[in-house]
């Protein structure tokens, strides 16, 4: 076994193990870690498979956009473990069916007959000096570039649509809003005023006896 | 060097043995001295904001101090580590390591020196940006699994805060690949040779600030601290962790810091090289300072620079903090990368031919 090999079948592994984990832990914040793992898992598959570009944007963009935003939710919803428990082995049985149909179905497309190294031929390395993330600009900003432009806007519009959909403009009156701004640009002059004095004597104050016995 | 090690070792040994056996070497060559800088720049942040205060600074044990982080690192080994009665014991246990692993990791890509790196890779600058979006897991985890408010409210502000500015981050970084046309961190710094001028931080001067910025952000250090905002929040998300626990968040944060200043110095400030080369005389006298000599100088500024702004700055609001990210980061870093577009395409300056 080389070293590569190990590094892909500890992957691997890790990568497999941790998404049945994901699935089967009750506690959302603790399946929501486990998917992590799997992200960093697959990520470095993809790097071994010289997807250096992929496997970096994977970690980049799920790991560490996706999921803290996954944490950020899941960490305040309050779930009842017991409720969500209720009916597991009532459902069993679909629920292992449709696993059951989707792995057949997905056996019959990337099975070992459609999908192997004798069907598809073993991938040319890439040439010297072309790198993975060159190879996978090009295209993108060439052939697909409107595709590409769609894609962004459509990303866009979903932004969008999720901040016209949640704000709510309150009536000032009811709420009190910052102008970040005007307090940005506030001087010491507008809060702060030299007064001129002229300096008085105090009058004094006779010393009081403590009463010395 | 490592390859005739490996060499010599799988003659001996098996084939994978030896590259795993090699592999820990090297990063114990990198990973040691850092924490042994990362020791040491805590007495440094002690003195030198201690000599801005007006102040001695630890200076007791051993010659000036200098024994300090010795003494602190024993006293925080030899504490009893507390769990909190309602903690969630797994997750609090993991989310220190969480913390440090990924700023360990990126140590893999930065280059020292020409050639002067454990793994060259072709996308470096990916590499250390990706691990160090997933700092912000320690944070969070940490928060959560403590079971209090305070490391909640903590965690909750450390997890909006790393995403605001990291979109800032990558965008200064996007700029510097649009300058030197790829992603390797050894030929980002070459491609700054010839002079002081032919440096990055000239034409991205704007994005130099950035970057530092989203810099202090990304390290919760102040003024962006509101992690820990202790007048707040007590102590932020590490609030019920005790001794080594709480150790490595700290040299979690102190390797963030560190990292940041190198990356800065490589993709701004010519990483390793002289900023003499061309002067005349000039470029002689200091022929004689090593690669790695410039490059620590650099570094060393940029650290100055973290303890002096944390001498300097009150803690920013809340809301004035997504305000700078948001609303004037951004925007700054969008309208540089079309500047930097049009530098591209008119062939302007001495690093567009």
């Amino acid at each position: 076994m080389t070293f590569e090999l190990f590094i892909f079948y500890l992957l691997a592994s890790i990568a497999v193990i941790s998404g049945v984990m994901m699935i089967s832990v009750n506690n959302a914040v603790k399946a929501t870690m486990w998917l992590v793992l799997a992200f960093i898992a697959t990520a470095g598959v993809w790097i071994m498979a010289q997807a250096e570009f992929l496997g970096l944007v994977l970690i980049l963009v799920y790991v560490g956009a996706v999921m803290v935003l996954f944490l950020f939710v899941v960490m305040m919803v309050d779930i009842n473990i017991s409720a969500m428990k209720e009916g597991f082995t009532q459902y069993l049985p679909i629920g292992a069916m449709a696993a059951i149909a989707i792995f057949a179905m997905m056996y019959m497309v990337l099975g070992t007959e459609h999908f192997g190294l004798e069907v598809t031929g073993v991938p040319a390395g890439l040439p010297e000096g072309i790198n993975n993330t060159k190879s996978i600009a090009i295209p993108l900003y060439t052939t697909h570039a409107y595709a590409f432009v769609l894609a962004a806007v459509l990303l866009l519009l979903g932004i969008v649509a999720a901040i016209a959909l949640t704000l709510r403009r309150r009536p000032t009156g009811e709420v009190l809003y910052q102008d970040i701004d005007k307090q940005v640009q506030t001087l010491a002059e507008d809060r702060f005023r030299m007064v001129k004095m002229d300096s008085v004597v105090e009058k004094q104050v006779p010393v009081k006896d403590e009463g010395e016995k | 060097m490592f390859d005739a090690l490996q060499a010599f070792l799988s003659t001996y040994l098996f084939d994978w043995l030896a590259i795993l056996i090699t592999l820990v070497i090297q990063a114990v060559v990198v990973v040691l001295p850092m924490m042994l800088v990362v020791a040491w720049l805590t007495y440094a942040e002690r003195k030198v904001i201690g000599y801005m205060q007006v102040r001695m600074g630890p200076n007791r044990v051993g010659p000036i101090g200098l024994l300090q982080p010795i003494a602190d690192a024993l006293k925080l080994m030899t504490k009893e580590v507390i769990f909190p009665d309602q903690a969630n014991k797994f997750l609090f246990i993991i989310a220190p390591v969480l913390a440090l692993a990924p700023a360990v990791v990126a140590w893999a890509v930065i280059p020292f020196g020409d050639g002067l790196v454990v793994s060259d890779v072709n996308a470096g600058v990916l590499f250390v940006l990706a691990a160090s979006s997933i700092v912000v897991f320690g944070v969070i985890i940490a928060g959560w699994a403590s079971n209090s408010k305070y490391a909640f409210l903590g965690a909750m502000r450390g997890a909006a805060q790393k995403i605001s500015y990291e979109i800032a981050m990558g965008f200064a970084l996007v700029t510097v690949l649009m300058i030197a046309g790829t992603m390797n961190l050894t030929e980002i710094v070459n491609g700054q040779k010839g002079g002081i001028y032919h440096w990055y931080l000239l034409p991205l001067l704007p994005m130099f600030f950035v970057y530092f910025i989203a810099g202090l952000a990304e390290t919760n250090r102040t003024p962006f601290d509101v992690v820990e905002g202790e007048a707040e929040i007590v102590a932020g998300f590490h609030v019920d962790y005790s001794g080594m626990t709480f150790g490595v968040f700290m040299l979690a944060e102190y390797l963030m810091m560190i990292l940041i200043s190198f990356m800065t110095a490589i993709m701004f400030l010519g990483g390793w090289l002289s900023p003499f080369e061309g002067i005349p005389y000039l470029e002689a006298a200091f022929a004689w300072v090593p690669q790695l000599g410039w490059l620590a100088f650099k570094v060393s500024f940029l650290l100055f620079v973290f303890l002096w702004l944390r001498a300097t700055f009150p803690r920013y609001r809340y809301d004035q903090l997504m305000r700078l990210g948001w609303k004037v980061l951004i925007p700054v870093t969008i309208v540089w990368v079309f500047v930097v577009g049009a530098m591209k395409y008119f062939d302007f300056g001495p690093w567009f031919n």
